[in-house]
């Protein structure tokens, strides 16, 4: 897969049209506004659909007026029919703007795909001759060589060679990994680069048709699935329309009666049904509603995660536990050293003193650490390696260490099983002492590094996990937003409960196998609970396919991603919080439009019943508490502000409402204060503004 | 108001709510299938009846199979209570010798008492034999009450449940509803109401002579029971002298003791609880009053004690209290101040030691305005529907209350069982709503509350409406419905739409002043209960399948608690959004603008 590279993931940040308001987008929406508007594209909303058979009966009705035999006056009939058919199209360019803007997104995302040169084999073996070619034109079983210093060209297998490689661009550690044939190590990333030896590598998909491709794909077509609670939400719009339907449809019987009781008035017009029929369905949410879900999609692309269907993102939203690796999460993908622990007869200042010749060339964030803290103990400068006369041993998928020769010294450093290799190859002796440090040091949850110089071990390098700044913090906020975290780690017990409580992890799993987080997935599942985890191995698979929320790191294997709900081109595991975030928002978004829809009907009735009947009933003025001027005033002010308030949200559908992780109870009250009440009081000041306008223009 | 009155509302709502725990933890018992050790020899009876309808109580339904058993069984009390009616005049226990019912009022009353509604298009002592009220109507107020009951408690096994199909056994469920719930409580209540005077015989009405000769005239019926009318299109009156009177009496007392319990509401005798041998003194009065809503209140804390947490009941009783009370202090002030009209003209409405003051036109003197106030609150908050006083004679705003709250869905403590279930519809609403506006998917007591649950209650929020508003446009537009509408203008259309609100919403009251025992109204009316009843229960059953079905997600701080005054007050804001959208243009066409043309 031609994945881009980390400079232009990281790039893609920053120009993915951030701007609410592009021009272009807005020009392009305004045309789809109209273009929406054929029967097929308005019977997907069953609210607006509603406002837009209204539309063409006022239509009809202002044609009948023209002719002189309309139950209300021409004029006022063009006016209510202008603004309902303003409704449906104001509806029609929030979705328009929320789709052009994922669309926008998506090209970019597609743009900042970058090729790499391929050096394709005539034969499917080492040594063959080869041809370059552009990365892009790789097709699915074409066989590739890449030699160190190249960057592989796209997702595939290797069937020869060992090599370690550069992952760092999509997994941000910068140890290099070994790759080899067969096994779990023989995938390999398109965009990481190979740093020593050769690999052969099996392309295993064609161009455009990568996962990252197909989601792209996806996401442009703007073929939109709606999420679980999407189709309950429009179960209850509907409900309610009809409700209304029915309230407003029998309103005319009701008024005939009553103009026959009273013996005055006229009975209400359709028009005025019409008007107060669209002004009491719930419009703003039924017109806001697929802009929402459109824009939720969009805005996790904004943080450069792909979700292969709304659903998913919904479902993030709803998350109980989270599962989050050690490794690259919650600690620094890298160790650091933490102390020198020499055997019996070195001191301790030798030991730093070889460990820091050994790492001054490492550019690995171990090898930094321990120059760092040798300068921290010991005071050591950084030395110059050429006026030392030191050739830096790099480390190769061979011999597993680095080192320094210098013109009388031999210094390596490396996993002990490699350095006793060393050592005994040099014709020394591996002591028991260094082993029984090594042992300690691993059951401490360190890693050792054992530093041997000649063919005698000195000492262990202790490097120690590195818990992320700001980690605990993000747990705390998890937790008060009612999620649990779980760390997962190879570690033993001992170690995983050391880091996790450093961390301020709710739980962990040590010693953690595939089935074992499998299990752990299945057993919160079946207590109700939802699982999002986030994973790159092909071991994470199955349990990345168990999950309710699966993020897939780009970085990781073509099965991971594939088992995942979700790709992060990051792959930053703690982009989940983000994730869970921007689910919440999309739910909260709806429920609290839901809200101010069904409160803003207070006003309008307050605005509509004195008014239709102003004939029969004059003494129902007294509600007209708004004191708007005429009855037909009142009713354009309020279809008016309907139509209006569908302009004014579109910015708070597309960016959605703020999450504060402040607790359920809270965050209902804030929500329904501002909402709920808010949605009471805003119409009222609204529609009588309109009202004076209107008078003050001279138009009621 | 009066202290006085203050005083009495208070007492009657401590003494309600007072009992809703004692009650509502022994109906949990009963529906956990505990023993109680004074009731232990019910038990044989229990078995008896299984062993005699071939039921295996330990045989469970699916919610399917539980709705099916369900209509089965109140078809077949329609048709019985049907067939008495029309065949009365041959049967036994008729020593007033009255004739058959005719085929649209015994249809009318057939559906009436099996939807637990009570509408009564009928004058009990004028048209039902002593057979008809007691094995027909008097058995289908236990069976529709305990009907409801039994939906209500299939609805919490939904919630306690978790990945089961089942709801329980509808069988099992109606017979321990009526034989430790009903049956106890109406034995012990019809004997108060006989110490207190209520009649119980099945001896024949007695004729007295009137002290006094009394003469009135009447609208002149023709031989169909309908108003005679003149060329005007007026009805014609007679005039009629009258020396003695005909005392009605029956079997009154256990049915009144029923009809208030199980919030039916239909009257032994025509005029209800208004009747002296029906509720003779206000202390039958306080008892009556109480036992409407008595249940209903308890079976709350009863749902709280089933889901294993009592705050869930009394988070919702007391939302549902709130709205009673706020609206009993509408109704009480309103009928108190009486009618500024007659105070223009100089009489006096205030009350004191010599009357109540106030609009004391329909009421009975000897239980005042708060008493008369108060029940009408109460049977219509209770989907009950017994009057002690003439709905139709109240203020424009003391009439628009009672008529709101049988339009919000009959949910404010509402009928036995189904006022509960219905008003955890609206929970679910209130709950999904909230749930999103907290950025999850909703749950409520640990069940997801998805589009499933959604179109159910949908639907059964839906229905009422539908019904209501439905049934009174047609009724006022067709001229079979219009000739029924005895009062002018506003008041008029009032009656129309609260005769369909009652019969929409299962209560069962009547405005009165609206001739309902015409074809047309029986036969609408009639349908409007048959749809509230069971287009409610069946999604409510549909609802308790699909939650039963579901895990139960335990809760976290992430879950929105619905026991806080929070969760009280989004309750309370959606069951009044959802009854004031909805019937507001409706109500300004009746009692709003006959308020403002009576204050003007």
């Amino acid at each position: 897969m031609n994945v881009m590279s980390k400079r232009s993931a990281s790039a893609s940040k920053k120009p993915v049209p951030a701007s609410l308001f592009d021009s272009r987008i807005l020009l392009e929406a305004l045309a789809d506004a109209f273009r929406k508007l054929t029967p097929k594209q308005q019977s997907k909303n069953p609210v607006m659909f509603v406002v837009y058979i209204g539309s063409i009966l006022t239509t009809f009705l202002w044609f009948q007026a023209l002719s002189g035999k309309g139950e209300a006056p021409a004029g006022f009939t063009l006016a209510v029919t202008l603004w309902l058919w303003f409704t449906v199209l104001f509806a029609n360019f929030a979705e328009a703007v929320a789709e052009g803007r994922s669309k926008a997104q998506a090209a970019f995302l597609r743009s900042a795909k970058r090729d790499i040169a391929a050096k394709k084999l005539d034969e499917p073996r080492y040594g063959s001759n080869y041809s370059k070619i552009a990365g892009s034109t790789l097709r699915r079983g074409d066989v590739v060589l890449i030699e160190a210093g190249d960057f592989i060209p796209g997702d595939g297998d290797v069937i020869e060679g060992v090599a370690s490689v550069d992952e760092s661009a999509i997994t941000g550690e910068s140890a290099p990994v070994i790759r080899e044939s067969g096994g779990d190590f023989s995938s390999v990333t398109g965009g990481t680069r190979v740093l020593s030896d050769w690999l052969v590598v099996s392309i295993t998909v064609n161009p455009g048709e990568t996962f990252l491709d197909r989601m792209i794909a996806m996401v442009e077509s703007a073929k939109r699935q709606k999420t679980p609670n999407e189709i309950a939400l429009t179960i209850l719009l509907v409900a309610l329309t009809l409700v209304f339907l029915l309230a407003t449809a029998t309103l005319l019987p009701f008024s005939l009666y009553s103009v026959e009781a009273a013996g005055a008035g006229q009975p209400i017009s359709v028009t005025v049904l019409v008007a107060l029929l669209v002004c009491l369905i719930p419009t703003t949410i039924g017109g806001l509603l697929s802009a929402i879900g459109v824009a939720g999609i969009g805005r996790m692309m904004q943080k450069n995660v792909i979700a292969t269907s709304g659903r998913a993102v919904e479902a993030a939203g709803d998350v109980d536990v989270l599962l989050l690796d050690k490794t690259g999460t919650i600690t620094l993908g890298n160790r650091q050293a933490s102390a020198f622990i020499p055997i019996k007869g070195v001191p301790e200042k030798n030991l730093a003193d070889a460990a820091q010749l050994a790492s001054l060339a490492d550019e690995t964030p171990e090898g930094r650490s321990i120059v760092v803290l040798a300068k921290q103990k010991f005071g050591f400068r950084e030395r110059d390696m050429r006026a030392l006369g030191a050739t830096f041993v790099h480390f190769s998928a061979q011999t597993r260490m680095s080192g320094v020769n210098l013109e009388s010294r031999q210094i390596r450093k490396g996993a002990a099983d490699a350095i006793r290799m060393y050592v005994e190859e040099q014709g020394g002796k591996f002591p028991q002492a260094v082993q029984t440090l090594v042992n300690n040091v691993a059951r401490r949850g360190s890693t050792p590094l054992v530093v041997a110089e000649g063919g005698h071990a000195l000492g262990v390098i202790e490097l120690k996990d590195i818990v992320k700044g700001g980690i605990k913090e993000r747990f705390a906020e998890l937790r008060q937003m009612g999620i649990k975290t779980i760390m997962i780690t190879g570690d033993n017990r001992l170690t995983a409960a050391a880091i996790a409580a450093e961390a301020g992890v709710d739980d962990f799993l040590a010693e953690a196998t595939p089935e074992a987080k499998l299990k752990l997935i299945r057993e919160h599942q079946a207590d109700g609970r939802l699982v999002a985890m986030t994973g790159d191995g092909t071991n994470d698979a199955p349990a990345l396919a168990q999950a309710d929320v699966a993020v897939a790191m780009n970085s990781g294997t073509q099965a991971a991603k594939e088992a995942g709900n979700m790709v992060d081109l990051d792959s930053n595991p703690t982009k989940l919080i983000e994730i869970v975030e921007t689910g919440k928002q999309m739910l909260m978004t709806r429920g609290a439009l839901t809200t101010f829809s069904i409160a803003n009907d207070v006003a309008k009735y307050f605005a509509i019943i004195p008014a239709a009947f102003a004939t029969t009933y004059p003494e129902l003025n007294v509600l007209n508490v708004m004191g708007l001027a005429t009855p037909d005033s009142a009713i354009l002010s309020a279809v008016i502000f309907n139509a209006l308030i569908i302009i004014a949200l579109i910015p708070l559908a597309l960016k959605g409402i703020r999450y504060k992780p402040v607790g359920a109870a809270t965050l209902l009250q804030n929500n329904l204060l501002i909402y709920g009440v808010g949605g009471l009081i805003v119409p009222f000041i609204g529609i009588k503004t309109i009202d004076l306008l209107l008078v003050g223009l001279g138009l009621a | 108001m009066t202290s006085n009155g203050f005083l009495q509302i208070a007492v009657y709502v401590i003494v309600l709510l007072g009992l809703a725990k004692p009650l509502g933890g022994y109906m949990a018992r009963i529906y956990r299938d505990k023993s109680i050790r004074p009731m232990r020899w019910v038990g044989s009876i229990e078995s008896l009846i299984y062993r005699l309808g071939g039921v295996k109580p330990e045989q469970e339904m699916r919610w399917t199979e539980y709705a099916a058993a369900l209509l089965v069984f109140n078809l077949l009390g329609l048709i019985a209570v049907y067939a008495l009616q029309r065949f009365q005049s041959y049967l036994p226990l008729n020593p007033q010798h009255l004739a058959a019912v005719t085929p649209d009022s015994a249809f009318n009353t057939a559906v009436s008492f099996a939807t637990n509604t009570n509408w009564q298009g009928y004058g009990g002592e004028t048209t039902m034999s002593y057979l008809t009220q007691t094995l027909g109507l008097t058995v289908q107020n236990f069976a529709s009450a305990a009907t409801g009951m039994a939906v209500l408690v299939a609805l919490i096994r939904g919630f306690i449940r978790r990945n089961q199909e089942t709801i329980g056994n509808f069988w099992v469920d109606m017979t321990r509803s009526t034989l430790y719930i009903l049956l106890p409580l109406s034995l012990l209540l019809a004997l108060a109401l006989v110490a207190q005077g209520v009649v119980q015989t099945f001896s024949p009405y007695q004729t007295v002579a009137l002290a006094e000769a009394v003469s009135y005239e009447q609208p002149k019926l023709g031989a169909d029971g309908q108003p005679v009318k003149n060329h005007e299109g007026k009805p014609v009156l007679e005039k009629i002298e009258v020396r003695e009177q005909t005392l009605a009496l029956g079997p009154a007392a256990s049915q009144i003791a029923i009809k208030q319990l199980g919030t039916n509401g239909g009257g032994f005798f025509n005029v209800n609880s208004a009747h002296p041998f029906e509720n003779p003194t206000p202390l039958s009065n306080f008892l009556e009053m109480l036992s409407i809503l008595l249940i209903p209140a308890a079976l709350c804390y009863t749902f709280g004690a089933m889901v294993g947490d009592t705050r869930q009941g009394w988070a919702i009783l007391a939302a549902m209290t709130v709205i009673f009370v706020a609206l009993v202090f509408v109704t009480v002030p309103a009928e108190q101040y009486g009618n500024p009209v007659l105070a223009s003209l100089g009489t006096d409405q205030a009350p004191s030691a010599a009357q109540p003051g106030g609009n004391m036109e329909g009421k009975e003197t000897r239980f005042g305005i708060v008493n008369s106030a108060l029940w009408a609150v109460v049977t219509t908050s209770a989907s009950n529907g017994s009057v002690n006083a003439m709905h139709d004679s109240f203020t424009p705003i003391g009439g628009m209350i009672p008529m709101w709250l049988m339009q919000l869905g009959e949910v404010v403590y509402g009928g036995v069982g189904s006022g509960l279930y219905g008003m955890i519809v609206f929970a679910l609403v209130a709950v999904f709503v909230a749930g999103l506006m907290i950025g999850r998917t909703p749950e409520y007591l640990g069940k997801k509350i998805e589009a499933f649950e959604m179109k159910m209650a949908s639907v059964a929020i839906l229905i009422p409406p539908l019904v209501v508003l439905g049934g009174a446009a047609i009724a006022v537009m067709v001229a079979a419905g219009k000739s029924s509408v005895f009062n002018p203008g506003a008041h008029g259309f009032s009656e129309v739409l609260y005769a369909f609100s009652s019969a929409g919403n299962n209560n069962g009251s009547a405005f009165a002043g609206l001739s309902a025992n015409t074809p047309f109204y029986n036969f609408m009316l009639g349908l409007a209960m048959l749809f509230a009843r069971y287009w409610l229960a069946v999604p409510v059953l549909a609802i308790a399948g699909s939650l039963a079905a579901k895990k139960i997600v335990p809760a976290g701080s992430g879950t929105l608690p619905t026991h806080t005054p929070l969760f009280m007050a989004l309750l309370i804001g959606t069951v009044l959004m959802v009854g004031a959208l909805t019937f507001i243009p409706a109500l300004a066409l009746g009692p709003i603008v006959e308020h403002l043309q009576m204050t003007k």
